[in-house]
């Protein structure tokens, strides 16, 4: 263990930190094209940032500490999700402190201080987000962990760096159980990061929103720490689906050389994840909350169907 | 001096604590304030003897005591010592609480609840140093009388009494099996010691009679489906340092004797013993979180969640077997490492909870969740303990909950060598039902917390106070532990060894050392590896920075303003969550497993009422169909009871003449 592997580890913690909000931009920017619009441009998160965090915060009444410590959490939550993918490199010094079951736990962890916060001031939509927001997530979380078990079952891991180098270094061989937990895996990702059709990331219509419920009640910096949050889960989401199922080009801790590159794919394949999310989103509608049950079951047993499959034929 | 005879002088000590009550006379106050924290001490001191019984030698010992020619035979070994610890650790915070907790209210006679708490540690201990059937049941059904007393410690409401009832029934019912199953294990030399029944070899039917005898029975103790029936009834009728012993601790020695008789009495285990295992315990753990989730008292929501977390362990129990059949040790070594990890940790987080309901009780005198709330800002102390209680039982990282859960994921992960294709489909299938359970388990806590601690109050709670500094105490020792274990998991791991290598044969050391020990690792560290510390440390570390780098680069102002809520003006307490409410998406998505009874109000109705029961089915399939056959049985008997005392005397004759035929 040597200097190089922590510069690799701040380099990446950094990036990822500073590069959030311009995935977040760059979806929103495709939607735009889509839309037939001009769009706020590739640096508009940003600019709100930088607003919300020069405004006065305002606060109810009766909010309590948990009020305040929450966005503070959820973002220092989000910020070690992205420290541990392999986002530019594996075999960092914190991959090790996380594997993809105690990445799901730290994402819960993130969800239910959010939820927790919503119920403190006691708002009806606070309450009514918390309560979507938990089944949601109740829903989402044993179909993630079921798409992260397929490939921990062929790479004998659940590590992702062993995965990453297991799906990389290895002689290029198709696996059929992947496609249906990738299937499964985008699924999970549409429902966890509240976008469409789970969710509508742009509603105020009180009825519809969940996430946006959740956080109704912030203001000023507590709101941007929430929104960039919101965001660095979504590049993380985005960089795991990249370790599982396209994990070609990620270098290794200390190795400098191999960085540009590493850097340039990972911004390629965010790109072109980020349009195929805007895509995604254009082409359905946001569903009623009853439904996403079924959503998310069949996002299940897509997963569960992965693993049999990894069962009968690749074994 | 034998670590033994300090274990057994605890126990005496604690009878001799709770007879002081009644001999000598002193107020209430001054009781509970005195001897609650004897009793604590007592706790503390069992704790530290146990940590070193855990890697020592077995101890036996042969008392003259009970019935002439059959003494009573002690044993302290490694499994026996972990359970000693658990009951040690999570009865020191009860006690310490109690002392605070007793002193107000709780029960009219302080004296008698003294007596009964004390004698009910003392036979719990027993249970767990006995080496003989006969001192077992003994031991098992003095812990059984003394928590009857304790539940029906209000014994003047009618829900209590009939709580009580249900509960001696099946603690009988369960007692008979577990004795049947003795009768099963000594093959009939009616030699009852646990050496003997060691040197048994048993026919593999007679083997799997006396397992399911054991599952049956104890789990009638542990509250596995279809016995749970009687868990959400009693526990939420005792007083709740009551509630927190009888849910943190005394389920845990129903596990104990689970594994007594499963790994050390028997020591051919048959694979499908696990998956039998496994169906029971993955069902006891979905029905106890899918309940739990449309609770609307918290005791009882609590009681439920006790249920899925006893299925839990019963998963990795039946793992653990599963892997012992099959002579995969190691693995086994996980899966017992994890149910037992997971044991401790529900009693210390569990216990936790039932206390913090206690303090919220005992200034609300509400168990009502749609009673209560916004608590955080009158109770920041409970508030803020109890936090840690929920995170940990919600299984998250860094606490500890999470640690026994992740162990246990990484168990099931390792099946597909199993040597057998049927079960390596199985065994994924119950995975998911496991990563199902635990998910809503984390909905039933935001839940829990939401609702009691935060939000508006839902109705006024003019002495709403913190809790008193004894409460307090005992509090914050259970958070601690919480909080320690979840931070250095790898210690409790390697601590456990001596339990897996006496039982499985295997131990974990090996796979351990491979890595540095702030790095919990399931068989080597590039399969996996998990870092609680590194979690806590960078996710303070990274508020703390970001706190001062938003003040040091902005500001830091803030002003208070009413809540915003879309801008809807006239808000009220009544426009928040009640609990039927955060529990409604449950009711209607697991809809077929609840017996619902809705009344909905007319649109016209002038003065609307609504009404939902959710009961549960096995009462409607299983319970009401075995008490009508009872009834119908009796009434058959009830024909010879005619109340003439000639009849009796000539019943009493005709007896006596066929027993004269008969025997001669």
């Amino acid at each position: 263990m040597n200097w190089g592997y922590f510069a690799s580890q701040l380099f990446q913690s950094l990036l990822a930190v500073l590069l959030a909000p311009l995935m977040l931009g760059w979806v929103n920017q495709c939607r735009a094209w889509l839309q037939n619009r001009t769009g706020p441009g590739l640096l508009q998160p940003y600019r709100v940032l930088f607003k919300l965090f020069h405004k006065d915060a305002v606060l109810a009444y009766n909010a309590s500490w948990l009020f305040r410590l929450a966005p503070y959490v959820v973002f220092s939550c989000m910020v070690l999700a992205a420290s541990v993918v392999p986002l530019v490199a594996t075999d960092l010094p914190f991959s090790l402190a996380a594997d993809v079951i105690a990445l799901v736990g730290l994402f819960a962890l993130a969800r239910v201080f959010m939820a927790l916060a919503a119920m403190d001031v006691g708002t009806a939509f606070g309450s009514l987000g918390a309560r979507r927001e938990m089944l949601i997530a109740s829903l989402a979380e044993p179909a993630l962990l079921m798409v992260f078990f397929t490939p921990a079952l062929i790479s004998q891991s659940t590590a992702l760096t062993t995965i990453v180098e297991q799906l990389a270094h290895r002689e290029l061989h198709l696996y059929p159980s992947m496609a249906f937990a990738g299937v499964a895996f985008v699924m999970v990702l549409l429902a966890e990061n509240a976008r469409i059709p789970v969710d509508n990331p742009t509603t105020h219509l009180e009825l519809t929103m969940v996430h946006e419920a959740l956080i109704l009640e912030y203001s000023a910096r507590h709101l941007a720490l929430m929104d960039w949050a919101h965001a660095l889960k979504l590049m993380t989401y985005g960089a795991i689906g990249i370790a599982l199922f396209l994990p070609w080009g990620i270098a290794e801790a200390g190795n400098w050389a191999m960085m540009p590159l590493s850097v340039l794919a990972l911004l390629v394949k965010l790109a072109a994840g980020g349009a195929g999310l805007a895509v995604l989103e254009m082409v359905s509608a946001k569903m009623r909350i009853f439904r996403v049950p079924e959503f998310l079951g069949v996002a299940f047993m897509l997963a569960v169907l992965g693993m049999l499959i990894h069962f009968l034929l690749e074994v | 001096m034998l670590l033994l005879h300090v274990v057994l002088a605890i126990a005496l000590y604690w009878l001799v604590l709770g007879s002081i009550g009644l001999v000598i006379r002193i107020e209430r106050r001054a009781l509970a304030r005195l001897l609650f924290p004897l009793g604590a001490l007592g706790g503390l001191a069992l704790a530290v003897v146990a940590y070193p019984a855990l890697s020592g030698e077995p101890q036996s010992l042969v008392l003259p005591l009970g019935l002439p020619d059959l003494p009573f035979h002690l044993r302290l070994d490694p499994l026996a010592a972990f359970f000693l610890l658990l009951l040690g650790a999570a009865s020191a915070g009860v006690s310490l609480f109690s002392a605070g907790y007793f002193e107000k209210g709780g029960g009219d006679d302080i004296r008698l609840i003294c007596l009964q708490y004390h004698v009910f540690l003392a036979a719990m201990l027993m249970v767990l140093v006995a080496d003989d059937a006969y001192l077992f049941m003994v031991a098992w059904e003095s812990m059984a009388l003394a928590s009857y007393f304790l539940v029906t410690t209000d014994h003047r409401v009618p829900e209590i009494r009939r709580a009580g009832l249900l509960y001696l029934i099946v603690a009988h019912v369960g007692a008979m099996a577990i004795l049947l199953g003795y009768g099963v294990l000594q093959l009939g030399q009616w030699n009852y010691t646990f050496d003997a029944m060691r040197a048994n070899t048993l026919a593999p039917t007679w083997a799997a009679v006396a397992f399911a005898l054991a599952l049956f029975g104890f789990g009638a103790k542990a509250g596995f489906l279809p016995v749970h029936i009687w868990l959400p009834e009693a526990h939420p009728a005792a007083p709740s340092p009551i509630s927190a012993l009888m849910s943190g601790v005394m389920l845990k020695t129903a596990i104990y004797g689970l594994l007594r008789v499963t790994f050390d009495l028997l020591h051919q285990q048959m694979w499908w013993w696990g998956v039998v295992a496994l169906i029971v315990g993955l069902t006891t753990a979905f029905v106890g979180v899918a309940f739990a989730a449309v609770q609307t008292d918290m005791k009882r929501l609590l009681a439920w969640s006790s249920i899925e977390n006893i299925g839990i362990i019963l998963t990795a129990i039946g793992l653990a077997i599963l892997f012992h059949a099959f002579q995969m040790n190691l693995l086994a070594a996980l899966a017992l490492a994890a149910a037992l990890f997971h044991s401790l940790n529900h009693a210390l987080f569990k216990t936790l909870l039932f206390l913090a309901t206690g303090s919220v009780m005992h200034v609300t005198h509400q168990r009502s969740l749609g009673k209560l709330g916004g608590l955080i800002r009158r109770m920041p102390w409970v508030a803020g303990l109890a936090l840690v209680g929920t995170l940990a039982i919600a299984g998250l990282p860094p606490l500890n909950g999470f640690a026994s859960e992740w162990m246990l994921f990484q168990a099931f992960l390792l099946s597909p060598g199993l040597p057998n294709s049927y079960l390596n489909m199985f065994v994924p299938v119950a995975t998911a039902a496991l990563a199902l359970v635990v998910a809503l388990a984390g909905y039933v806590m935001v839940k829990f917390y939401g609702i009691v601690f935060l939000g508006q109050p839902r109705e006024e709670f003019a002495d709403a106070h913190d809790a008193g500094p004894a409460e307090r105490a005992g509090l914050l020792w259970l958070a601690l532990w919480c909080v320690i274990l979840g931070v250095a998991p790898t210690f409790v791991v390697i601590t456990l060894d001596p339990i897996s290598h006496m039982l499985v044969g295997a131990t974990l050391q090996e796979s351990l050392q491979q890595s540095s020990w702030a790095f919990l690792t399931a068989i080597a560290p590039e399969r996996a590896s998990y870092s609680p510390l590194i979690f806590l440390v960078v996710i303070v570390g990274v508020v703390l920075a970001t706190f001062l780098l938003v003040r040091r680069f902005y500001h830091g102002r803030m002003r208070r303003s009413p809540p915003w809520d879309c801008g809807f003006p006239a808000q009220t307490a009544r426009m928040q969550d009640s609990a039927e409410g955060f529990g409604q998406p449950i009711k209607q998505i697991f809809e077929p497993f609840f017996k619902i009874e809705r009344h909905h109000p007319s649109p016209f109705d002038e003065q609307p009422q609504y009404s939902s029961k959710i009961e549960d089915r096995l009462w409607y399939w299983l319970y009401l169909p075995i008490v009508r056959f009872s009834e119908r049985l009796s009434s058959f008997v009830g024909v010879l009871h005619h109340g003439r005392i000639s009849l009796y005397l000539a019943y009493s004759f005709i007896t006596l003449l066929l027993l004269l035929l008969l025997v001669r």
